[in-house]
């Protein structure tokens, strides 16, 4: 059959080249969309998936190289652009107005109109109606956004794409928050989008699911094209084996501090979600000092909510949390930290900085009653303890006072972690501690953790990223859907088994149920 | 940047920009001078000491409220409530030197002295502040309604009080032994007037306050970024709590000024006020965006709002028209406030 029908390629980049400031996010990639075939992208996070989808969906301009369509030279600088062109996306983060109503959603900034400005509802209700039929949902399109769980909302967005009429429709992690049932109906419309000629960009960790629906897959690495083949010649073992690369030395190197001594005890910690059940759900573990316990799991799979938990962000959590003999179940963020429990949030930008502050007062922030004799600041010893801290954590920075915005992504997260440290914690929260960061700054990152670690403190982190977690943690607990599912030493784990683990607990019953 | 392989020309513009860049920082204090300079040739009399110390007591009042409003709007919030405050606060203070506190209960009227009447009228300030910082963080009302309701609330509080008439002739009895009042408005220590002492003192706390404490630190960064503050550990709804009572306090402090000034409390005192501390704030750097201001900034803004308005009065011009500038300065002053951060994210890129 392909041979017969000889597959075209509808879309091409070349060369694509994508700087940001401090990384490089592509390096010279090559990919090919082939017409009316599934076309599948992989790579751990941080491999350039998304900034290459961007690319083609116009949100980002690449730096060096050129894009093809249908063999011609396209400049796609916007995503009105895109659109012209027939490329739709729906994004992993949900781009939906949680306060319209999903009809109204669907067909934002093009909408159904009467004369060319009165909005005729009924219109795109039914509309709208067909399209989720389409998609077999059972969604109202005259309810609001807002009240629709995440799953359903993950349709609409793709309704929304589908409402374009596009050629080239990019799929970044669209399973990552449906239920079983609603993947399979995902599925049959990838396959009825397909008959109809349309070409799919496919984004997923899911492997399985891959295999199953791709026709093509290009795995990409740091940044660069490691790997593409047609689905059928390939497995998932050669899927793991590219997206890792040369694994065989990443467990050298690594000296397990562990006391044996317990630093933290979680009990039955839970967290009711909106709209029933748990965003974590009776979760229990111990962390002991100098220790290095990583969290793996999907996103959305409750990591952050037990960091949220853990440091008392959440009023209504149940459960108790033991921090070296006391129990610091209660009490406020402050009463946290000053209690040596540290967090370095995911979102750096959003929640580890203050932008308007300058890279001392950053750092400072979280651990000000230290440097205070009575209201006053006492600048010098800030000034000594800011530099000293530079220095340790090997900030590349002109100085304590320049604005924390102008540093590199890498620096301004080793800020974080310096604004943690400064509190004296015994047990160190950390989010994603890599996100977003250059290869070389991570790995400086890793040797950060190590030292603390060997210092005797206790880190619990969290990451998405399969090879980071082998290849820092002394042992590795894997949630799914806020429960854990799976907790493996060192030696037993296996990046199949983590990956099996994070994926447990996807029954269309419990989603159902809701 | 790469001084070796480019030594001359970059050097010189990167020399020029600092040079731009400076006097884009202290733009405020330029026009200020400009501002004055214009008007000691414009209007004669105008720099004479007798002026000078007239339109500085006009301007602390509005460089009282404008404080109290900076670390407001650093937070991210509004006061739209200080102008209502500040008639409320005269209407207290005269009320009690006027007519005592009447206890029905007992059939007695109560007559303060003087310290404990202005600490009342500070404690009223700071508890109408209070109420607003209660509605905004715990019922996550937004700080433009809230205050918005405190404003309608104080001023009909102002009104009520003595039905909407004038407390005449604030000087006190001497029976009652609350004498003394119009000191604040129209005494002087060591020469300089006394509301004039009150806004070195207030101003060097407040400044203090902004820049080496800890409730500073967390005051800009609530306003910077409310989240990252709250997971620092930063007790997000008191520093707001604190903040709008500190801004009710100032307005309860102009409010005694302007009293005392006049000998007299009139409950529609202090109309439009707010708009006018906010602006001065603004004009100082503030950012209603939340983040950034300073203390000095503001109190340079406030002079630049009064002295302009003290000096076109002067000249003649007519009010209609001194709107119609004051506004086109609010504007430009905030046009060059974002071209100036344009500029420095752009000198920051290049020293990359």
């Amino acid at each position: 059959m392909r041979e017969a029908l000889k597959d075209e390629v509808i879309l091409r980049a070349e060369q694509v080249t994508k700087l940001f400031p401090g990384t490089v996010a592509l390096d010279r990639v090559d990919f090919n969309v082939y017409r009316g075939k599934v076309n599948v992208l992989v790579g751990e996070n941080g491999a350039g998936k998304s900034t290459l989808t961007k690319i083609l969906a116009g949100v980002e301009t690449p730096t060096r190289g050129a894009l093809y369509l249908e063999g011609e030279e396209v400049r796609i600088r916007s995503f009105q652009d895109a659109e012209v062109h027939g490329i739709g996306m729906i994004h992993q983060e949900l781009n939906l107005f949680p306060n319209l109503n999903v009809a109204e959603n669907i067909f934002v900034a093009r909408e159904r109109t009467l004369a060319g400005f009165h909005i005729d509802h009924n219109e795109q209700v039914s509309q709208a109606k067909s399209l989720l039929q389409r998609l077999q949902a059972d969604v109202d399109p005259r309810g609001l956004v807002g009240d629709l769980r995440i799953g359903q909302q993950q349709i609409v967005e793709i309704a929304k794409a589908l409402a374009l009429d596009t050629r080239i429709l990019i799929m970044d992690e669209p399973t990552s928050a449906l239920s079983t049932a609603e993947v399979e109906v995902l599925f049959n419309i990838i396959e009825d989008l397909k008959a109809n000629g349309v070409s799919i960009i496919y984004i997923s960790h899911r492997l399985e699911e891959l295999v199953r629906i791709g026709d093509y897959i290009s795995v990409l690495r740091d940044g660069k094209l490691v790997e593409s083949a047609p689905m059928d010649e390939i497995d998932v073992p050669w899927i793991v084996a590219q997206m890792v690369g040369e694994a065989a030395d990443r467990k050298v190197d690594h000296v397990s501090y562990s006391t044996g001594e317990e630093a933290l005890r979680v009990e039955e910690l839970r967290l009711p979600r909106v709209g029933g059940g748990y965003a974590v759900d009776h979760v229990s573990f111990t962390l002991n000092k100098g220790e290095i316990l990583g969290v793996y799991g999907l996103m959305g799979a409750g990591r952050s909510e037990l960091f949220e938990c853990l440091m008392g962000l959440h009023k209504n959590s149940k459960g108790k949390v033991v921090l070296d003999g006391i129990d610091v179940t209660e009490g406020t963020v402050g009463e946290h930290i000053r209690k040596g429990l540290a967090l370095i949030p995911e979102d750096r930008q959003r929640e580890g900085l203050v932008q308007v502050l300058s890279v001392s007062n950053n750092m400072t922030l979280a651990s000000l009653w230290k440097f205070v004799r009575g209201f006053h600041i006492m600048g010098d010893k800030v000034k000594e303890a800011v530099r000293t801290m530079i220095e340790d954590l090997a900030i590349k920075v002109a100085g304590p006072n320049v604005l924390i915005g102008s540093l590199s992504g890498g620096n301004q997260q080793k800020v974080v972690i310096g604004k943690a440290l400064f509190t004296g914690p015994k047990v160190l929260l950390m989010d994603e501690p890599t996100r977003g960061i250059d290869v070389g700054a991570k790995s400086e990152v890793f040797e950060i953790m190590n030292g603390l670690a060997g210092r005797g403190l206790s880190i619990l982190f969290v990451t998405s990223e399969l090879k980071e977690i082998m290849a820092i943690s002394d042992r590795i607990i894997v949630m799914s859907n806020g429960r854990i599912t799976g907790e493996f030493t060192r030696e037993d784990a296996t990046e199949e088994d983590l990956v099996i683990a994070s994926a447990v607990g996807h029954k269309p019953a419990e989603h159902a149920s809701q | 940047m790469n001084m070796a392989a480019a030594p001359e020309a970059p050097a010189k513009s990167k020399g020029q920009m600092k040079l731009g860049m400076l006097l884009l920082k202290l733009r405020t204090f330029i026009a200020l001078i400009l501002v004055v300079a214009y008007f000691s040739i414009m209007a004669p009399n105008f720099l004479s000491m007798a002026n000078m110390v007239i339109m500085i007591k006009h301007v602390a009042i509005y460089a009282i409220l404008a404080i109290g409003m900076t670390f407001v709007i650093i937070t991210g919030g509004i006061d739209l409530s200080v102008g209502s405050i500040v008639g409320l606060a005269g209407m207290v203070a005269g009320g009690l030197i006027y007519n005592g506190l009447y206890l029905p209960m007992f059939g007695v009227t109560v007559y303060f002295h003087l310290p404990m009447i202005i600490l009342i009228t500070l404690g009223v300030g700071a508890l109408c502040g209070a109420v607003s910082g209660f509605l905004i963080t715990k019922f996550k009302v937004a700080p433009f309604i809230a205050t918005l309701g405190m404003l309608y609330i104080a001023r009909g509080a102002a009104l009520l009080l003595s039905d909407g008439k004038t407390f005449p002739n604030l000087v006190g009895k001497e029976e009652f032994g609350n004498m003394g009042f119009p000191w604040l408005g129209s005494g002087a220590m060591l020469g300089i007037p006394v509301s004039i002492w009150i806004l070195i003192g207030l101003g060097a706390l407040a400044a203090y306050v902004a820049g080496k404490t800890p409730l500073g630190r967390h005051i800009y960064s609530v306003g910077g970024n409310e989240r990252a503050a709250l997971l620092s550990g930063v007790r997000v709804n008191r520093v707001k709590m604190i903040v709008y009572m500190f801004s009710g306090f100032c307005s309860a402090i102009a409010g005694l000024i302007i009293a005392s000034q006049l000998e007299a409390s009139h409950p529609a005192t202090g109309e439009m006020f707010e708009l006018t501390a906010i602006a001065a704030a603004v004009l100082g750097g503030t950012s209603l965006a939340g983040g950034r201001g300073s203390i000095g900034g503001t109190i340079i803004g406030a002079f630049v709002i009064g002295v302009l308005g003290d000096g076109m009065v002067m000249m003649g011009v007519s009010s209609f028209w001194q709107m119609v500038i004051k506004g086109v300065v609010i504007v430009a002053a905030v046009v060059v406030d974002q071209f100036q951060r344009n500029l420095q994210s752009r000198a920051a890129l290049q020293d990359d």
